[in-house]
């Protein structure tokens, strides 16, 4: 079991809001992940809900069960920091122990839950070693070991994947969703990699400066943004947002449309441009186009193998139904 | 990389510091050796060359050199105790965060920067005096009966007295090694579940180990040669004589060089010992 809710939960630091009233919940088994630029909140609303932090106000229930003032070790919950937080002197097998030692669970199931976490996480061979002889990734599997084998309620991420290179990011990004998979436990994780969050979530939550900006579906969030924020944020390369003329046709103060649904032509289409800097990622190839009329150029997605070259004349069509307008408070127009 | 030019040009630089250093240790080095085979007494006009090493028998099996060394291992070991234990809860203390904790930090550095024998003599006089001493005006503000303290418990108000000299060396070295520990590893110990009193034994202590190896294996080389604080307070009686001290004596109080000089070479190989066991302690706990 593992359901969280937080009711207008508020978070200051001195003077400064950091958190202003905030409403989430957080289903049984679900995993969400957090997503945000840096310094909005992320990890100060994940250290809430541990209990590392204590609220201002509001109140935070887990199962239904008020944990408000709970210290962090009543809460069943277990986190894997960014920096691994590993016990330097002692082994992987004794770090993983801790938290059964804390609880006082006899030697023998203590044995049977490391060895299971090894044998999920491929630790095996290095249960004697200390953290300093393994690699980031070894360490990053312990940390996650010594979390399992508390059977918590919930599990908390801050941006575990950071210190790894890009290969290993994405191997361990399979690996944790896997053990979501396996364990069903619920998983609140923090990101600034959108990559991450929309591969891995179930449900994607939006933070700017404390604020939710919007609560969804990585599905939802890419197709129906609430707001310019979300829509600027989710997906990449980003959305083209276009002001002034263009975007009054459409009746909207700003219209948004992906690199992905922009149909390019050498003949004939709506816009008229020039093609920029293109960018050649093998399957794909990004034109920055420089339409007549528009500050800033449009990023356009296209196929491997476009014979398009920088000042090329070609023609832009947007695809109608992919067009996202918005108002003057930059909110979606429905 | 050097090349060979600047290294043989580094290594002219560097001759004078090492001949100065080289004459500074070896011509006392020397001098003592050579007068510890003497029969030196300058009081009686003894002077006698080459006794060979009956000055060093004579030292070894006197019952003083054996009492001498047992007060030595009291005291130095006695201070060790305070001092690190003491540095280590203060050092938990500093750390937290306090009101007017920079005053507060040098407050307790103070007592490092009092000369050895002003903090003595202070002790002595103003402490510890039956009389007068503050410690005997609180002992009778309980009603109780004021401690000659020099007296009756000599070996350990010396104890106390270079503890308190001590006491902020190793404070500030297991303060630092305190705040060099990860915080999110404190915050993890407590996800998992530690109360306070785990956290200290299992996270904390060990990571202060090495700086508690270090803060001994320093101490112990300077406790070795306790010399002011005896000689103001008890003069080497009352059981409070250490080795440096009963040297000191056949030297100058008993005006016998060559004997003198014999007991400070053997106090010389006995710290080398010493020095050369507490390395290989912190030598392995440096690897680790
Ligand atoms: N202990 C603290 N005291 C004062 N301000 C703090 C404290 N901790 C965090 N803040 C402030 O709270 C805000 C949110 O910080 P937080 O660490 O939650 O950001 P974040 O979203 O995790 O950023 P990042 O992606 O860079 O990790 C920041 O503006 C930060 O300066
Ligand atoms: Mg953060």
């Amino acid at each position: 079991m593992g359901r969280i809710t937080l009711d207008k939960v508020t978070k200051r630091f001195g003077e400064v809001e950091v958190i202003p009233p905030l409403d989430l919940t957080i289903d049984d088994g679900e995993f969400v992940v957090f997503v945000g630029p840096s310094g909005c909140g992320k990890s100060t609303l994940l250290r809430l809900i541990a209990g590392l932090e204590d609220v201002s106000s509001g109140q935070i229930r887990i199962d239904g069960e008020d944990a408000t003032q709970a210290p962090p070790a009543k809460r069943k919950l277990a986190m894997v920091f960014q920096s691994y937080a590993l016990y330097p002197h002692m082994s992987v097998r004794k770090n993983i122990a801790f938290p059964l030692r804390m609880a006082g669970i006899d030697k023998a199931e203590q044995d049977r839950r490391i060895e299971n976490a090894a044998k999920v996480l491929n630790l095996t061979d290095y249960l004697e070693r200390r953290p300093g002889q393994l690699s980031g990734g070894q360490r990053q599997r312990v940390a996650i070991g010594r979390a399992i084998v508390r059977e918590p309620a919930a599990f908390l991420f801050d941006e575990p994947l950071s210190n790894l290179d890009a290969a290993l990011r994405v191997g361990m990004r399979l690996e944790i969703s896997e053990l979501h998979e396996r364990l069903k436990t619920t998983m609140i994780y923090v990101t600034h990699d959108q990559v991450e969050a929309m591969t891995m979530a179930d449900k994607i939550v939006v933070l700017r400066a404390g604020n939710i900006e919007q609560v969804g579906s990585p599905l939802t969030l890419y197709r129906e943004p609430r707001n310019l924020f979300v829509a600027g944020f989710i997906g990449s390369p980003k959305m083209n947002l276009i002001d002034g003329a263009e975007a009054a046709k459409h009746g909207a103060r700003t219209i948004g449309i992906r690199p992905e649904h922009i149909d390019v032509s050498p003949q004939a289409g709506t816009w008229e441009g020039t093609v920029g800097v293109s960018e050649h990622l093998g399957s794909d190839t990004f034109f920055h186009v420089h339409v007549d009329g528009m500050k800033e150029p449009i990023t356009v997605r296209a196929g491997g193998e476009v014979g398009l070259h920088h000042g090329d004349k070609v023609y832009l069509t947007p695809q109608p139904e992919r067009i996202h307008r918005f108002d003057d408070k930059g909110l979606r127009i429905a | 990389m050097a090349t060979q030019h600047s290294r043989s040009a580094a290594r002219l630089m560097m001759a004078p510091a090492v001949f100065v250093l080289l004459v500074w240790m070896l011509v006392p080095l020397i001098m003592t050796l050579y007068f510890s085979v003497l029969d030196y007494r300058p009081m009686r006009g003894a002077f006698d060359c080459c006794v060979g090493l009956s000055n060093y028998t004579s030292f070894l099996t006197s019952s003083a050199f054996l009492d001498s060394i047992l007060v030595t291992l009291v005291m130095v070991g006695g201070i060790l105790a305070i001092t690190v234990v003491g540095g280590v809860a203060l050092a938990l203390l500093l750390d937290k965060p306090i009101w007017g904790q920079g005053i507060v930090r040098i407050l307790v550095i103070a007592p490092f920067f009092v000369m050895p024998t002003v903090s003595a003599l202070v002790w002595k006089n103003m402490f510890m005096d039956p009389v007068n001493g503050l410690l005997a005006h609180l002992w009778e503000f309980f009603g109780a009966e004021p401690i000659s303290w020099l007296s009756d418990l000599p070996l350990f108000s010396i104890i106390l007295i270079v503890s308190w000299q001590w006491l902020p060396f190793a404070t500030l070295i297991l303060l630092t090694a305190i705040q060099s520990l990860d915080s999110e590893q404190l915050e993890a110990a407590e996800m998992d579940g530690a109360p306070g009193y785990s956290r200290f034994l299992w996270i904390i202590l060990p990571h202060m180990a090495r700086a508690i190896t270090v803060v001994i294996l320093i101490q112990t080389i300077f406790l070795l040669s306790i010399f002011a604080e005896i000689f103001v307070t008890t003069n080497g009686a009352f059981g409070t004589r250490t080795l440096t001290y009963l040297v000191y004596q056949r030297v100058i109080e008993s005006q016998n060089v060559g004997l003198g000089s014999a007991g400070g070479i053997i106090a010389v190989i006995l710290a080398n010992i010493v020095a050369i066991f507490l390395m290989r302690i912190v030598g392995k706990n440096l690897d680790a």
